[in-house]
């Protein structure tokens, strides 16, 4: 922990980080040559290049999950993750008359045009601005939660959503306990742009979840998908507890997808998992899902008949531990992956659980893939985030163990 | 703004075309702001540097519309106290007859038996946490005068307190058998013992469970009143709080709120003069909290908080103004706290006996 601390750039993927470094000496901030050094050689990486988002009719009416909700048959609209909460908002706005939606520069569209095109058809009672204040934004959604409506509270950053930290954990999330359960702020959302964007640096990037992950009384909810984004917001809209909806940003404009129009909702606290294997379990939650798909891919290349299982928790509180322990027990390894900074992070509380329930089980010591534990920094982004070399590495550890 | 001077951010940016397209554009604009504007302080206004302009009063800037030019150089500072409202004397004679409140000798006994059955119950409280019964206590003397405010209100309004508003609880009706098992923390509590002493709750008489942070209720109380204002009930939300509260993070994000989104709320301060130990010269300089709602552009009223008809009469005028407009009211009812401030404190540790 101290060693993390005092040199933070000679981490325990040195080899990787070395190669890196050469490397970035010469690259620009926008345009890399990331396809030309081991292990990628040559892979497409990234959310451009997912196999799992599902861009075609066909992949969504394979969708199990899909069919059992009875969308995947359903007429379909090519949408990217900022257009899927947008339709997920409209249709939260239609069918509950006591819904609103306001935070910073909301009524216009949005900052990341979320919001686009709802204040023309809802009003600006329903949609509208509210003065720059955090605190204000989550006590003026928690009294009218109070009251028994649908506030959908949108924190501009989640970077900024420590001013409201008080409001939530102290007010929102024990309302209902406090109380004897005769007031409660079920109609809760707040919903907050989340993760690493490439040049957003501190105070634009930063992964929150596991400070609100502590709190007893909560839900918090992180989608790595259009379809995932649309489906579990309108599961937190209208879930009685007080909920808290990250958005993983980079995903907004990369993220597309065929998303079905209807009105739909996927279970929350229940994962995903997106590829079955029968050597080590990766679970991961949000944009870091892609990184794991590509490292997922390099390991299977480079240790041909090795599969990997690769878990989306989707609700980080809380958090389906069933179907990560079944997993584990299946494979005996398991690797955890945030971009959140290593120290107390939610890989954290996942490893102490699963060491806990699967100990006998477990092949060697469940790996940890994160964000150094240093704020998040700008040019040296590359260094700071748990990509996909980096998971690679952790994963071909765990295996090789 | 000279583009050279600009910083060296980085060394490995030194010369990228991000830089140096930087550059370009900042000499663009600045030469472009030279040939446009002449001698102006202001790019605004460089429009009306025609022949034909006439110098206007008012500045035309967004933030400040109604502000005229000034040519002295002077500080705006707070010269006039906000005046007191009061209707009676120390004796209890209506001073003014238009300031009579018009209520029924029945409505004017309940409020009366209400304050002293709060002081009662306050007195016998306080003894029983002292012999070991209940764990914490918070007493209201003197501000017993608060069941004004209260009998003002329709019992529908959703109150949002702080912790010294029982009076306001017995005047909505909750029972000394209600008061006890909270306090007791037994089985008939509605907290269901999950909270400390008077941290009273009850959805049935509309008065939102009391939570220990302080002010947290002010932002949620303009929230409740927005949701009170969509649904077309004419109610309004009633929020207390004390001064040392006033001076949180969340005063100022709710009054704001209020302010600019139009919540029939209304904002009721108990000034006691102490936050426990800490006077109101170490809580803020200003002019009192009433200063502070005209500095969020809400219509605000300073009354003498142990003057019961002049809080009255001031709540009953604030809620009509608040269900009609949608909009906040700030009063600031003046008074002293007379007991310690809970059963945790030993006042005369920071005022005489004499005070």
């Amino acid at each position: 922990m101290f060693i993390q601390m005092v040199t933070p750039l000679a981490c325990q993927h040195r080899a990787a980080a070395r190669q890196i470094t050469r490397l970035a000496k010469r690259l620009y901030s926008s345009a890399a040559e990331i396809n030309s050094f081991e292990p990628v050689r040559g892979m497409d990486l990234g959310v451009a290049h997912s196999k799992l988002l599902l861009r075609s009719v066909a992949s969504v009416q394979a969708s199990s999950e899909l069919q059992s909700l009875g969308v995947a048959d359903g007429d379909t609209k090519k949408m990217n993750m900022c257009q899927a909460i947008n339709d997920a908002m409209r249709h939260a706005l239609s069918a509950d008359n006591t819904s609103v939606v306001f935070g910073e520069d909301v009524a216009f569209g949005g900052v990341f045009r979320c919001s686009v095109g709802l204040a023309d058809e809802f009003g600006r009672e329903r949609i509208f601005n509210t003065p720059l204040t955090e605190q204000g934004i989550a006590g003026f959604a928690i009294g009218m939660a109070a009251m028994g409506h649908t506030a959908i509270a949108e924190i501009q950053f989640a970077d900024y959503i420590f001013p409201a930290f008080d409001q939530i954990v102290n007010e929102a999330a024990k309302y209902r306990y406090r109380s004897g359960n005769q007031f409660n702020v079920g109609g809760l959302t707040i919903r907050t742009p989340c993760s690493a964007v490439g040049h957003g640096a501190l105070y634009h990037s930063q992964s929150p979840e596991a400070f609100f992950a502590h709190v007893p009384g909560l839900k918090v909810i992180m989608p790595r998908s259009p379809i995932q984004a649309k489906g579990l917001l309108l599961a937190a809209i209208r879930d009685p507890n007080p909920t808290i909806f990250f958005e993983p940003k980079i995903l907004y404009r990369s993220a597309v997808e065929q998303v079905p129009v209807d009105d739909y909702m996927l279970p929350l606290s229940k994962a995903e998992i997106l590829k079955p294997g029968k050597d080590v379990t990766v679970v991961g939650y949000g944009s870091q899902i892609y990184a794991l798909e590509n490292a997922i891919q390099m390991i299977e290349r480079d240790m041909p008949g090795v599969t990997c299982e690769l878990i989306d928790l989707r609700t980080i509180l809380p958090y389906d531990a069933e179907t990560v322990i079944n997993s584990v027990n299946k494979t005996g390894r398991l690797v955890v992956a945030h971009e959140a900074p290593r120290t107390q992070g939610f890989a954290a509380e996942l490893a102490a659980e699963i060491q806990e329930r699967c100990f006998l089980r477990l092949e060697s010591p469940v790996q940890r893939v994160c964000g150094l534990f240093v704020p998040h920094p700008l040019v040296f982004e590359r260094f700071y985030m748990p990509c996909a070399v980096r998971t690679y590495e952790a994963i071909k550890n765990s295996l090789s163990y | 703004m000279n583009p050279s001077a600009l910083p060296r951010i980085l060394p490995g940016l030194r010369g990228s075309r991000a830089l140096r397209w930087t550059h370009t554009r900042l000499g663009q604009l600045q030469r472009t702001f030279d040939k446009a504007l002449p001698q102006t302080h202001c790019p605004l206004t460089a429009a009306f540097y025609t022949s034909s302009y006439v110098p206007r009063k008012k500045v035309m800037f967004p933030g400040a519309l109604d502000s005229e030019y000034t040519h002295e150089l002077r500080f705006a500072s707070n010269v006039e106290s906000i005046p007191t409202y009061q209707v009676m004397d120390t004796d209890g004679k209506v001073l003014d007859a238009a300031n009579d409140p018009q209520v029924t000798e029945e409505e004017a006994r309940k409020i009366y038996k209400n304050m002293h059955v709060l002081n009662v119950m306050d007195q016998i409280m306080y003894e029983a946490q002292r012999q070991g019964r209940i764990s914490f206590y918070m007493t209201n003397f003197g501000e017993e005068a608060l069941i004004g405010s209260a009998a003002a209100l329709d019992p529908r309004d959703q109150v949002f307190g702080q912790y010294r508003e029982a009076g306001v609880l017995l005047q909505r009706g909750f029972t000394i058998q209600q008061f006890m098992d909270q306090c007791y923390s037994n089985e008939k509590d509605l907290g269901k013992g999950r909270q400390m002493p008077i941290h009273y709750g009850t959805k049935e008489l509309h008065f939102q469970t009391i939570s220990s942070p302080l002010a947290t209720q002010i932002p949620q109380a303009a929230g409740a009143a927005y949701a009170m204002r969509r649904e077309g009930k004419k109610l309004c939300a009633m929020c207390y709080f004390g001064e040392g509260a006033a001076s949180e993070g969340d005063f100022h994000a709710g009054l704001n709120m209020a302010a600019t989104i139009g919540c029939p709320v209304i904002f009721f301060c108990r000034n006691n003069g102490y936050s426990i130990s800490t006077p109101s010269i170490e809580q803020y300089r200003g002019d009192g909290i009433a200063s502070r709602g005209i500095g969020y552009g809400i219509d605000t009223i300073r009354v003498d908080g142990n003057d019961i008809w002049a809080i009255y009469a001031a709540t009953k005028a604030a809620r009509k103004i608040a269900v009609e407009q949608n909009k906040p009211i700030l009063i600031e009812a003046m008074t002293y706290r007379i007991s310690h401030h809970s059963t945790s404190d030993d006042s005369s540790a920071y005022r005489s006996k004499k005070e």
